[in-house]
């Protein structure tokens, strides 16, 4: 009996121990300062730490009356709507694509995944580059066909549009690894049983496609949502001399946090308005994942 | 009656692939192009040079700055595989009290987005005279919650038995995880390892508000900083920009199935 207590005392001893320094990590680097940006949502910040006053919840009564956030707010929630589902669908049908043929399949998906990989800052350079209202090589092509040349990124009424698929060309590649390994995990023999009832391809995809790939669309949704709540790279690239602009028609929520914090330093203001942020990802993740993780059973 | 959607398919998949990669493609021919070409947009230069690489190589920090990226990168991959892996095994495989807590105080970190900590960091940074250092830069992320979730999921799938069998051979609890169970995890490793390198390779927001010196910058802080000062110098802009891709496209030609198969993984197992 004391043999057994002593070693069941030795296995927590050494967890403990192993334990110690990710657990200091996690406290000290992430739940600690999570909390400390609530605390310091209450203060007007000042380098010097004693004209750093209290000031309650004044901020984020002043969050209610500030129009650039306003702004921001709708322009993320707008990059969200837009950008999810054109990226889940395109990598959906990209996806069927690749499934559908048999030669090069490892080829092409290499290269709808390259992008992925590449670092956000020279994609966005290189697709600002490209998309140069005068010297643009995008101009030129829509010259060849007759459009006349647009934009884009300079233009208030499209460059929030533009940001957005330059994003989604980015992370198309993701979707389309997550959801070809999710089509190939659908056993064979639901497409036999349903050939042999006579179903349409459209059946087809609506009754079995569909709901067995649902946990790899709930993931990606998750993932995407998460990413186009937090854009700021590419946004900060893409008009690096007018950040946010034209007029503040690509300012997303990060970006506006990084120029209250780090531009005009009120940090008291910028952490209330990430606690914001914390809540809109907290309450969205959760929804979606409530609604979209309905169980399928066969 | 078969053939025609086949080819269809094959159309429409050429397509969106030169949509795919025409941009990298694009930006590499005006990295070879002189500036006198720069404006007249013909597809291949006519007197493609190296110049702008040798002007962006000696002119600017830049191998400094690949220097940089590829320490913090390499150093924040090797901790986080070590730390997240030992956590991982603890929370799989070890019985201890406070074992559901300590899981669920690592995966509500997951919830809180990094623009919310970054704040904090820098205050924190202040103080602890941080700012512009490597410490600095490669602090935060040292360790990741996911990474701790994900090889508790891959611990957790191995049988047991094997520990003991290491412990009845006389290792002790680290060298049994060390020994035993670490090398078998492997696929799992390698997943992690290469999402946290590229990451931390491509990580913008966090560099950005720590580093304040050129010396210290990390490839993409480097090259955003280096273009924003470049104004219309594009040549200069898509040969820094290709400097920063390169390398990363050669290494995924050279890894491209661990890494696919590393995304796979991680979708699949979370």
């Amino acid at each position: 009996m004391k043999l057994r207590f002593s070693l069941a005392t030795r296995e927590a001893l050494w967890a403990f121990a192993f334990l110690a320094i990710p657990l200091a990590f996690f406290l000290f680097i992430r739940i600690y300062p999570a909390f400390q940006a609530l605390w310091l949502s209450l203060f007007e910040w000042n380098a010097d730490p004693a004209k750093r006053h209290y000031v309650g919840l004044e901020h984020y009564s002043r969050m209610l009356a500030d129009p650039t956030l306003g702004k921001a707010l709708r322009n993320t929630v707008l990059y969200t709507v837009l950008g999810v589902p054109f990226q889940l669908i395109l990598g959906l049908a990209v996806a069927l694509l690749l499934q559908s043929v048999t030669r090069l399949r490892d080829l092409f998906r290499a290269i709808y995944f390259t992008p992925y990989i590449t670092p956000a800052v020279a994609v966005a350079w290189v697709f600002s580059w490209m998309l140069s209202p005068n010297f643009g090589i995008v101009n030129e092509i829509l010259g060849w066909v007759g459009i006349p040349a647009q934009k884009f990124l300079l233009s208030p009424s499209q460059a929030l549009v533009t940001v957005t698929a330059i994003v989604i060309w980015q992370n198309l590649g993701f979707q389309v690894v997550l959801f070809l390994a999710g089509l190939e995990s659908i056993p064979r023999t639901y497409y036999e049983a349903a050939r042999i009832d006579g179903a349409s391809p459209w059946a087809v995809f609506r009754y079995i496609t569909l709901p067995l790939l649902n946990p790899v669309t709930v993931f990606s949704a998750v993932i995407g949502t998460i990413g186009f709540l937090q854009l700021f790279t590419q946004v900060v690239n893409l008009n690096f001399t007018d950040q946010g602009g034209p007029v503040g028609s690509t300012l997303t929520l990060a970006l506006y946090i990084y120029q209250l914090a780090f531009a005009r330093f009120q940090l008291g203001y910028a952490a209330a308005v990430t606690v914001l942020l914390f809540a809109i990802i907290l309450v969205i993740t959760l929804v979606q994942l409530r609604i979209l993780s309905r169980r399928v059973e066969y | 009656m078969k053939r025609l959607p086949t080819i269809l398919a094959y159309i429409v998949l050429v397509v969106g692939g030169v949509l795919m990669v025409f941009p990298l493609v694009w930006m590499l021919l005006t990295s070879l192009k002189p500036a006198g070409e720069l404006f007249n947009l013909e597809v291949l230069p006519r007197a493609p040079t190296l110049d702008n690489y040798r002007q962006v190589l000696t002119q600017t920090d830049f191998p400094r700055w690949f220097l940089n990226s590829l320490g913090i990168a390499g150093i924040t991959t090797v901790s986080v595989l070590f730390f997240d892996s030992l956590a991982g095994y603890t929370l799989a495989k070890l019985r201890f009290p406070g074992k559901e807590i300590v899981f669920v105080l690592i995966l509500a970190t997951l919830m809180v987005p990094t623009e919310m900590l970054v704040i904090p960091w820098y205050v924190m940074s202040v103080q602890y005279g941080w700012v512009n250092s490597y410490w600095g830069i490669l602090f935060p992320g040292l360790m990741s919650a996911f990474g701790v979730f994900l090889m508790r999921q891959f611990f957790q799938s191995l049988p047991s038995e094997l520990m003991d069998a290491g412990r009845i051979d006389g290792l002790s609890e680290f060298g049994v995880f060390w020994r035993v169970a670490f090398p078998l995890v492997r696929p799992a490793l390698a997943a992690l390892g290469i999402f946290t390198f590229l990451g931390n390779w491509n990580a913008f927001l966090w560099p950005l508000v720590i580093i304040q010196s050129p010396e210290m910058r990390t490839l993409p802080v480097g090259v955003a900083l280096f273009s924003g000062e470049a104004n219309t110098a594009w040549h200069l802009i898509m040969t820094a920009s290709s400097l920063a891709v390169l390398p990363v496209v050669l290494v995924f030609l050279f890894f491209q199935k661990q890494i696919i198969e590393g995304v796979v993984l991680t979708g699949v197992k979370s």
